[in-house]
């Protein structure tokens, strides 16, 4: 059967994966790689994006779903603004994290995995960092929050939201 | 070029940066060019020291004074004090850098003298710059081999004869293992670096990459070199942005002199490297698994044999080493296998990173010996159970771990005599628990670790770590029920005997090690139930 040309949908966003997924045609398997680069790109990898993928390397969806599920850090819903991913890890666990868990699920009002109404944050929990110096930690975002109680913890989030509101306060105010 | 008559060093690494790292960095920029002291003092990122929880640290060269807790305020008095006038400033948390086991340094604590081998440039360098590597030594192991044109043949000789054994956690002899991909069937072979450290407890490799990138760089062109792949591949651990940000800079760098790619340092040799982020996978630690990984699959675990070494990457021979232990070859291919060997133990020579944390006053990170007794890494380097409390137990080696009591304090830290007390060193990991831990609680956590690491693949191990979990829980509730710890351990010698991977086949150490050393804290917890 001959392969079928791949529509591409128009827009950047598939258009910069498409790029990515034509660079790495030498390599061979690609798909973790390319799996990394369309999260990184749409925040998530819905159907349509895995749908994509398999067609464009020609391998199966089921492979391309097979590989997605596997792994913690691909995702198959969308995502708040920030993710706050704390660690459960030994040395986190011993220091307390499940205490903090419970103070965040409380203050998000929403479980593990779950994305807050506003679509801020995202409460996620890992299987330690590599940063067990400083357990018990959280990663909000990319950066990494150490020696932590409930408190602690709390006050980073609410802060955090405090500057984004402050910076759309801001921005409003310049457009008007 | 300008001569410093002394250098700062500024230790980054994700504590140090959390603690400000960078802002002392800029303000003490800032104090030097008002002083104008800029072509007298240089300021250096370096790699981590491997003490953790002590803020910001500032090291000078070659005063060799370090400076904890450093907040940006005190630049300035550290500038005029210390620069200066070369005066220690005595209000701030500071110790002496001890260098080497003859000079006398703290008693206690992460500060004192420790052999360092795989880390020896990591906190004195910057990373990324490969000039100064090349300064401190860096690359001169490859150097040797290829101005010298040894047979790889005599490279593994050499690696064999150094004893040097995997640090991944098994031990296998490194030497043989590369012998066995060098004689393997089949021209193309490939050399992996397994960085997907995942072992809960456990960061060592992550700061080698952090500190030194290009010793791993040098150790992988050499092992490429001795088995005869051209091509080699880092498995790392998608979390580790900096590590892999660092490794991504030195392979450039490392092209660029001529000492990666084609035709290095014109001898004929070529070698290419390439970094592949992992995606979260305790299981992609174990060596079938991370070769499946990284050829863009789920993780599954092969069955073994045929092993990597004659069926690896591709179904092509391939070696798979840890950091830590590729860590190891640029030094005995540039001092030889019989300076390695003066270090350690006879049968586990060279050095080993443990990683000491928990209840401790010092965590962080510590290299020394191997065979340095439990007691020495908790109570030395780690400066004893914090707030004076008593021992209770140690977890050593990770999830995958052994719970150590008291009475084992004095084990030696070596594969051999681990092993001869039902122990492991593992990944190198102490955890240590207080009086106040619960050993039942750890248990399940443990257990709710292994239960979601499990890739599900083969039966005993998707079911075993469900039971188990489902029964350390209930103990943790108080609902134990009799013969619970005999179920447990039941399940999981089954699990050991039967699991496809490692994964499966340790989750014996901890539960055993477990109910054996602490039987009264579980029968406690299950005779809590009977009363309530």
């Amino acid at each position: 059967m001959e392969a079928q040309a791949v529509h591409v949908p128009d827009n950047e966003q598939y258009r910069e994966l498409k790029r990515f997924i034509d660079a790495s045609r030498g390599v061979p398997g690609p798909l973790i790689q390319v799996l990394h680069r369309a999260q990184k790109i749409f925040g998530y990898l819905p159907l349509e994006v895995q749908h994509f993928v398999a067609r464009e390397l020609d391998v199966p969806l089921a492979k391309v779903f097979g590989v997605v599920t596997f792994y913690n850090f691909f995702r198959l819903d969308p995502i708040g603004d920030h993710i706050v991913n704390m660690c459960l890890g030994t040395a986190c666990h011993v220091k307390g994290a499940s205490e903090i868990i419970k103070a965040l699920e409380k203050e998000l009002g929403v479980k593990v995995g779950g994305t807050t109404a506003d679509r801020f944050y995202t409460l996620s929990t890992a299987r330690c960092f590599g940063a067990c110096g400083l357990a018990p930690v959280l990663m909000l975002d990319e950066e990494v929050h150490g020696r932590l109680n409930p408190q602690k913890a709390i006050q980073i989030l609410r802060e955090m939201k405090a500057r984004a509101a402050e910076a759309a306060a801001a921005e409003t105010k310049e457009e008007k | 070029m300008s001569v410093f008559r002394t250098h700062v060093l500024l230790p980054v690494d994700v504590g140090t940066a959390q603690a400000g790292v960078f802002e002392v960095k800029r303000r003490l920029e800032k104090e030097l060019s008002v002083r104008q002291m800029l072509d007298e003092v240089k300021v250096l990122e370096s790699g981590t020291v491997g003490i953790v929880g002590k803020g910001v640290i500032l090291a000078v060269y070659p005063d060799r004074m370090y400076y904890f807790n450093v907040r940006e305020a005190d630049v300035p008095r550290i500038v005029d004090e210390h620069l200066l006038k070369g005066r220690v400033v005595a209000g701030l948390d500071h110790a002496a850098i001890a260098v080497s086991p003859s000079v006398p340094g703290p008693k206690v604590g992460l500060t004192r003298a420790q052999r360092r081998i795989v880390l020896d440039k990591a906190w004195t360098v910057d990373p990324e710059n490969i000039d100064e590597i090349i300064a401190a030594g860096g690359y001169r192991g490859l150097e040797r081999i290829l101005r010298e044109a040894l047979p790889p043949e005599a490279v593994i000789e050499e690696i064999k004869k150094s004893g040097l054994r995997g640090r991944g956690g098994a031990g296998f002899p490194t030497g043989m293992k590369w012998e066995f991909t060098r004689k393997a069937a089949g021209g193309e072979k490939y050399i992996v670096c397994n960085a997907d450290e995942g072992e809960p407890g456990t960061f060592k490799d992550r700061l080698i990459l952090e500190g030194d990138p290009h010793r791993l760089i040098e150790a992988m062109a050499v092992a490429g070199y001795a088995i005869g792949a051209g091509r080699g591949f880092v498995y790392i651990r998608g979390e580790y942005r900096l590590s892999i940000d660092r490794l991504q800079k030195a392979i450039a760098q490392a092209r660029q002199y001529g000492l990666l790619g084609n035709n290095i340092l014109e001898s004929g040799f070529s070698f290419e490297l390439e970094i592949r982020k992992g995606a979260g996978a305790y299981v992609c630690g174990e060596e079938t698994a991370l070769i499946e990984s990284l050829e863009g699959k789920r993780g599954n675990p092969r069955v073994k044999p045929p092993y990597p070494v004659t069926h690896g990457l591709w179904q092509k021979p391939t070696a798979v080493n840890n950091v830590e232990t590729l860590a190891n070859v640029p030094g005995i291919m540039a001092n030889g296998a019989d300076w390695f060997r003066r270090i350690g133990t006879d049968k586990c020579p060279g050095t080993k990173v443990f990683t000491v944390l928990g209840h401790v006053e010092y965590p962080g990170l510590v290299e020394t010996d191997m065979g340095t007794p439990l007691r020495e890494i908790i109570f030395g380097f780690g400066g004893g159970v914090k707030g004076g409390r008593k021992f209770k137990a140690a977890l050593l080696g990770g999830a995958a771990g052994v719970f150590v009591p008291e009475k084992l304090l004095d084990v030696k830290m070596d594969f051999e005599s681990l092993k001869e007390n039902k122990a492991v060193l593992g990944s190198g990991a102490v955890l240590v628990m207080d009086e106040t831990a619960s050993v039942v609680e750890m248990l399940f956590s443990i257990a709710k670790f292994f239960a979601h690491e499990s890739c599900g693949q083969c039966v005993p191990c998707r079911v075993g770590t469900r039971q188990i979990l489902d029964i350390a829980w209930r103990i943790r509730q108080g609902h134990g029920r009799a013969g619970d710890a005999e179920t447990m351990l039941q399940l999981a010698e089954t699990m050991f005997k039967t699991s496809l991977c490692p994964l499966g086949q340790s989750l014996v150490m901890p539960v055993r090690s477990a109910l054996e050393n602490f039987a009264e804290e579980f029968a406690l917890a299950a005779g809590q139930a009977g009363k309530a």
